[in-house]
């Protein structure tokens, strides 16, 4: 294959990759975020001490982080057609992602939250706050470089997870490689997109490491 | 200001029980700066934290400011809407200050103010307002990592104040401060305990916080407040614990037929050479064991422990004298003294603050006048069971490095196999 014909597959893929993960990314800090922050208040000594939640909420991540993604996938399939009226494309793609993606995510919002300094959230305590008002001025604001690197770790799982998509109908650059680069013994298309996959992982990782940097700084001095 | 009736807390942890505080009564005046010392695991942390209810307690009432809290709180774990109004009225500062590093100096300050639901304006108008007060006015836009330990304990202060509180709780504020530091952290605190009539409640394993600042103070010991009162009032009473860890006196009898006696000075007499005068009058030899001297809201107070010739029966005529000074003179009956060096009580030791003092001597022939005399380094004697009490009290200055608690500790048998 010519680059002429490749660069038109290759940048169809990066589109719909890109366009997955982005929203897969959105839909998992939406669903992972509250549910990691509820596993840190509903553990024992936590805010809002509740086993029975803690539990169950711990059993579904764990279930959800245990499955193989593949599996979820296909799993997934008449959900997501219940969803987004198909399971074939990018867009129908974005359900199987995000909810591989959320128990994963919310995992790192409770380690990150579980870092944020108890005599803080106590301090507040102490000023009358109520727990939205903690969990708003304490423990998001103070895990956020934390969570800048909790994002960036799931773009990039997301990443990954797309690419395995393809084999199911997805589209984007891991569903090409496997129709041009597999399929076809094209190995030199496939060698292509594994470069672009680590050009965007390497840009994604470099982002969020200096949004993550800048957050840090605050409250150092300036040396 | 704060009554507390009955205050119990008992932690459970894997089936076993602690109590950490066993009936406690307390109660802090109006406008008055209250200490409550004791060692770690005496409760006092529990005690602070069950005043703000940031601790449930067992049972027990807390009364702040007219208002009973455990009424308030009710009986479900979070804290109601009622309970966290009652705490916006009531600060409290941290040992480890507890800022948000997130935050500017500035924005840490209207966390309090913006949870009142302040307005914007409103709360960065007091909030500088705050900082002047607290002596920052230039560190607004820093952030916490910025600051010295001592700074940040300034905008931990000025955080707790923000809300206009009327009671202000210090959680071991100057504990992980040094003394320069925790002198100016204390000085602030009297400062704002007179300006805005603040009550301040301490709680401190350091007796020089009590001697700076405290009008009244309170002993704890596993979890029951063993004694209390106001300051001078304690130093004033014979046999009182807290006077005796305020101003620490040691040593033993040098020998039989010796009278031993505590001499508490204050106020005038504390200016007078009674010492030499008692010499002088009955013609007898003292020798000072120990002593210590400070200046507590500002005066002059010490004890001395001094030792006389003879039994006590022989030295009726000169303890007489002494009493007519106006001071306060307790005989040590020799048999607790030999219980007391083999035991020693230090609950708590002071750090080395005491102003002036004389060492210990093993023989009973020193000249009054000495009183500042070279003694110190008086080798221990072949009884050296009292070396432990003089080595830690005797020359605080000297132990000022060392951990004080440790050689508080040290068992009369560890000391006899040092010295030899």
């Amino acid at each position: 294959m010519s680059w002429s014909e490749m660069q038109p597959l290759l940048s169809q893929g990066t589109i719909d990759t890109l366009y997955m993960v982005l929203w897969a990314t959105v839909v998992s800090v939406l669903g992972g975020l509250p549910l990691g922050v509820l596993l840190v208040l509903t553990d024992k000594g936590g805010l809002l001490r509740n086993a029975v939640v803690n539990k169950v909420v711990g059993a579904i991540v764990n279930i959800g982080r245990s499955l193989p993604f593949i599996i979820l996938l296909i799993a997934l399939i008449p959900f997501t057609t219940l969803v987004v009226g198909t399971f074939i494309g990018p867009t129908a793609m974005i359900v199987p992602l995000a909810i591989g993606a959320i128990p994963f995510f919310a995992r790192l919002v409770e380690t990150a939250i579980r870092e944020v300094d108890h005599g803080l959230v106590e301090a507040v305590q102490s000023m009358g706050g109520s727990i939205p008002t903690i969990i708003r001025k304490v423990l998001l604001p103070q895990a956020l470089p934390s969570l800048v690197s909790a994002v960036t770790t799931t773009v990039i799982v997301l990443v990954g997870y797309s690419a395995m998509a393809g084999a199911v109908g997805g589209e984007g650059l891991g569903s090409k490689a496997i129709t041009y680069g597999y399929q076809r013994f094209d190995t030199q298309f496939m060698l292509v997109t594994v470069v672009v996959l680590i050009a965007i992982v390497t840009v994604v990782q470099l982002v969020g490491d200096l949004i993550v940097r800048l957050l840090a700084r605050r409250g150092r001095t300036a040396s | 200001m704060i009554t507390t009736k009955g205050l119990t807390k008992v932690y459970e942890s894997r089936g076993r029980q602690v109590t950490a505080l066993d009936g406690v009564d307390l109660h802090v005046r109006e406008g008055e700066v209250f200490g409550v010392i004791g060692q770690s695991g005496a409760g006092k942390s529990s005690l602070i934290r069950c005043v703000n209810l940031l601790e449930r307690p067992t049972a027990g009432t807390v009364t702040v400011d007219g208002v009973d809290l455990t009424a308030l709180a009710g009986r479900g774990r979070r804290a109601n809407k009622d309970l966290r109004a009652a705490r916006t009225r009531i600060g409290m500062v941290f040992q480890h200050f507890n800022l948000l590093s997130s935050r500017t100096v500035q924005d840490n300050i209207e966390l309090p103010l913006e949870i009142l639901g302040v307005s914007g304006a409103e709360r960065s108008r007091r909030a500088l307002e705050l900082l002047d007060l607290v002596g920052l006015g230039d560190k607004a836009r820093a952030y916490p990592a910025q600051l010295s330990g001592g700074q940040k304990q300034r905008v931990g202060i000025a955080r707790a104040l923000a809300g206009n509180p009327k009671v202000l709780l210090s959680d071991e504020a100057t504990s992980a401060l040094d003394p320069e530091t925790t002198r100016s952290i204390l000085q602030l605190l009297r400062d704002l305990n007179q300006q805005l009539g603040l009550t301040v409640l301490l709680i401190t394993h350091e007796m020089e916080v009590v001697k700076t600042i405290c009008d009244s103070a309170a002993l704890m010991r596993k979890g029951r407040i063993v004694e209390s009162g106001g300051v001078t009032e304690l130093l004033a009473t014979p046999g009182s614990e807290l006077a005796r860890e305020l101003f620490p006196v040691g040593g033993t009898a040098s020998g039989p037929d010796r009278t031993v006696i505590d001499v508490t000075f204050h106020g005038d007499s504390a200016t007078q050479p009674v010492i030499s005068q008692l010499s002088r009058t009955y013609n007898v030899d003292i020798s000072i064991l120990g002593a210590a001297m400070d200046t507590v809201a500002g005066r002059q107070i010490g004890r001395m422990r001094i030792e006389l010739p003879g039994r006590y029966e022989e030295n009726v005529v000169p303890v007489g004298f002494l009493r007519e000074q106006g001071l306060q003179v307790d005989v040590l009956d020799p048999a607790e003294l030999a219980a007391e060096a083999a035991a020693p009580t230090g609950l708590v030791t002071s750090a080395a603050t005491t102003a002036e003092v004389v060492g210990g001597t093993a023989d009973g022939d020193t000249p009054p006048e000495a009183t500042t005399a070279a003694d110190t380094d008086a080798a221990p004697g072949p009884d050296s069971a009292p070396a432990a009490d003089t080595e830690t009290e005797a020359a605080p200055e000297e132990t000022a490095g060392k951990d004080p608690a440790a050689s508080a500790d040290r068992s009369p048998a560890l000391v006899k196999e040092n010295a030899k």
